[in-house]
């Protein structure tokens, strides 16, 4: 089954929306009606012919190739199907997604997979900040399917996050976890200042501790729980490194006692 | 009513006459396997029979820690009911008073089906407010803090209602001893076949009833047409060299595993032989009128 595919020229003279170049929003058309699909944020029309080479295939799996960080609200509202994207991206990569599959094979700007409900998004290099959090105004970062991050992420990771799982392989910035509702958050590397800051419910997995540990997170000892057991078996099919990062005893730190203090820290030993 | 034998082993030509039940299957495990055992254990016992446990439960077998969710040694237990009401609410007392107090148990789903039954769903409030929901690639657990550290337990579990109870043999021999051995060689052959149990004491019932009695308000009674001591006192079911009888009562997920595990008592019987196990195999049934399921010996000898 060949890819449909859509190879960008060169870096354009403007920030692109490219929300519309999703599997389901291309079903059922022509080449000449992709083509002519505005992309523009200003006032200078853009379309997909202007700016994009496109070879025809299957629009369940969108390939898009030559990305560069101006493409921003690549995969947002995908629903199903697969969209794969050949370098860097912009901001708000794969937003209130609902299914599917995101990969980018590059860097992702901030607000990847902000507020997504499902699916899975995989990021080969870095994450900007406020990676699956809300806009400002919403009430809800991410409310399902899984994010991983190859590389690092910025500050503020799973802002808000109700449901879900989020995997970041390489480090992340301060405040990893900021009012957390409830989900998942692992960071294998070293999280930046004040992880889980004012987080009610929810769980965030630090394999290398962080610089700095808010005094309102309790240590609770260390344990071997079988829940943790369970995100390990989890995990493993999108980050073995995370789950042979659970396997052992990992420190417990209840809180944000500034909040509901419902939430929990596990810190690894690789400290 | 005695057609045929086999290697010696008179076979009644009758049925097993069996009804429709719901049931669920959890997996138990632990730490070890014998703590494993020793929930499962706890849990399914006094499960003999729903006319006075409410339910019947066993153990289906002993699984590898790569066989369960959490990679721990486990065991499957089975439940079955007359209703699903019944055995929701034997599944959460069951659950709640045996599995969760075991140290280092967690429970799981044991049975994938389209309709569910309630388990840590029920059991959350044990929490008292602390209790965390993970919801983990479409399976939600709840982790109920206890005195070891947590408990884990799966939201829901599978209810089927295609179970099939009451699958049964009438193993009958010259002694006492020569029937337990035989019994208790059936019972192990049946205990290997998948998705089964046999809920009596290892498998085994000695105490056969017959629906109805002489006093009022009692529902079954002794089975005195198999009783040895009441032959001549009463119609007897059994010939002159037949002084004892046991039999075992199989419940199963489906009516093809009850017909296996039948398969395989009989199977058992007839390898052991009539010199040191069963002379005669029959099966218990009420005219075939009540049960929907009949299960004709003949039909599944080896």
């Amino acid at each position: 089954m060949r890819p449909l595919v859509l190879s960008l020229r060169r870096r354009p003279d403007q920030r692109l929306d490219m929300s519309p170049l999703v599997p389901h929003r291309l079903a059922g058309k022509s080449a000449a009606e992709i083509g002519r699909i505005a992309l523009q944020t200003t006032r200078a029309p853009l379309a997909v012919a202007d700016i994009f080479d496109l070879r025809m295939g299957n629009p369940t799996h969108v390939r898009i190739e030559g990305s560069c960080d101006r493409l921003d609200q690549v995969g947002a509202g995908l629903t199903d199907g697969e969209l794969v994207v050949e370098g860097d991206v912009g901001a708000q990569a794969g937003r209130l997604m609902t299914g599917g599959r995101l990969t980018i094979r590059g860097h992702a700007g901030p607000w990847a997979g902000s507020a997504m409900r499902g699916g899975v998004i995989e990021i080969f290099r870095t994450a900007g900040d406020r990676l699956g959090g809300p806009f400002g105004g919403e009430t809800v970062g991410m409310r399902g399917g899984v994010i991983v991050v190859r590389g690092g992420a910025g500050e503020c990771v799973a802002d808000r996050m109700r449901r879900g799982t989020i995997v970041v392989e390489g480090p992340c910035g301060a405040y990893a976890g900021s009012r957390m509702i409830a989900g998942t958050l692992v960071v294998l590397r070293r999280a930046g200042a004040l992880p889980g800051y004012l987080m009610k419910r929810g769980t965030i997995v630090l394999g290398a501790g962080s610089e700095e540990l808010s005094p309102t997170f309790i240590d609770c000892g260390a344990h071997e729980l079988v829940a943790m057991r369970l995100l390990s078996d989890f995990v493993r099919s999108y980050s073995r490194r995370a789950a042979a990062g659970m396997r052992g005893p990992l420190r417990r730190y209840a809180g944000d006692m500034a909040v509901l203090g419902k939430g929990e820290i596990f810190v690894g030993n690789r400290n | 009513m005695r057609a045929l034998a086999i290697r010696g082993i008179r076979i009644d030509d009758t049925f097993a006459e069996a009804f429709g039940m719901r049931a669920t299957a959890l997996i138990i495990t632990a730490d070890s396997i014998r703590w494993a055992r020793q929930a499962a254990t706890t849990m399914t016992g006094f499960a003999t029979s729903v006319i006075g446990c409410g339910c019947e439960a066993g153990i289906d077998r002993e699984l590898a820690p790569k066989e369960t969710p959490d990679g721990r040694p486990g065991v499957r237990v089975l439940l079955f009911a007359v209703s699903t009401a019944e055995l929701q609410k034997q599944l959460q007392a069951r659950v709640g008073q045996c599995v969760l107090p075991s140290p280092g148990s967690a429970c799981y789903s044991g049975i994938s089906a389209a309709e569910t039954l309630r388990l840590g769903d029920a059991l959350r409030y044990f929490g008292d407010g602390w209790q965390i929901s993970k919801q983990l690639g479409g399976r939600r657990y709840w982790r109920l803090p206890v005195m070891d550290g947590e408990f884990v337990c799966e939201a829901t579990t599978g209810l089927t209602k295609a179970a099939v109870g009451g699958g049964n043999l009438l193993i009958m021999g010259r002694t006492a001893r020569a029937t337990r051995l035989a019994a208790e060689t059936a019972a192990a052959a049946i205990a290997a076949v998948p998705d089964v149990i046999a809920p009596f004491p290892g498998g085994i019932a000695r105490s056969g009833s017959k629906v109805g009695s002489k006093y009022k308000g009692v529902a079954a009674s002794t089975n005195d047409a198999y009783c040895p001591t009441l032959r001549g006192a009463v119609k007897t079911a059994l010939d002159d060299d037949i002084d004892a009888v046991l039999e075992i009562v199989i419940d199963g997920l489906t009516s093809a595993a009850v017909a296996d595990a039948m398969r395989a008592g009989l199977a058992a019987l007839v390898r052991l032989g009539p010199k040191r196990g069963a002379l005669r195999i029959g099966a218990g049934n009420y005219g075939g009128k009540l049960g929907p399921h009949h299960y004709r010996l003949r039909d599944l000898l080896p």
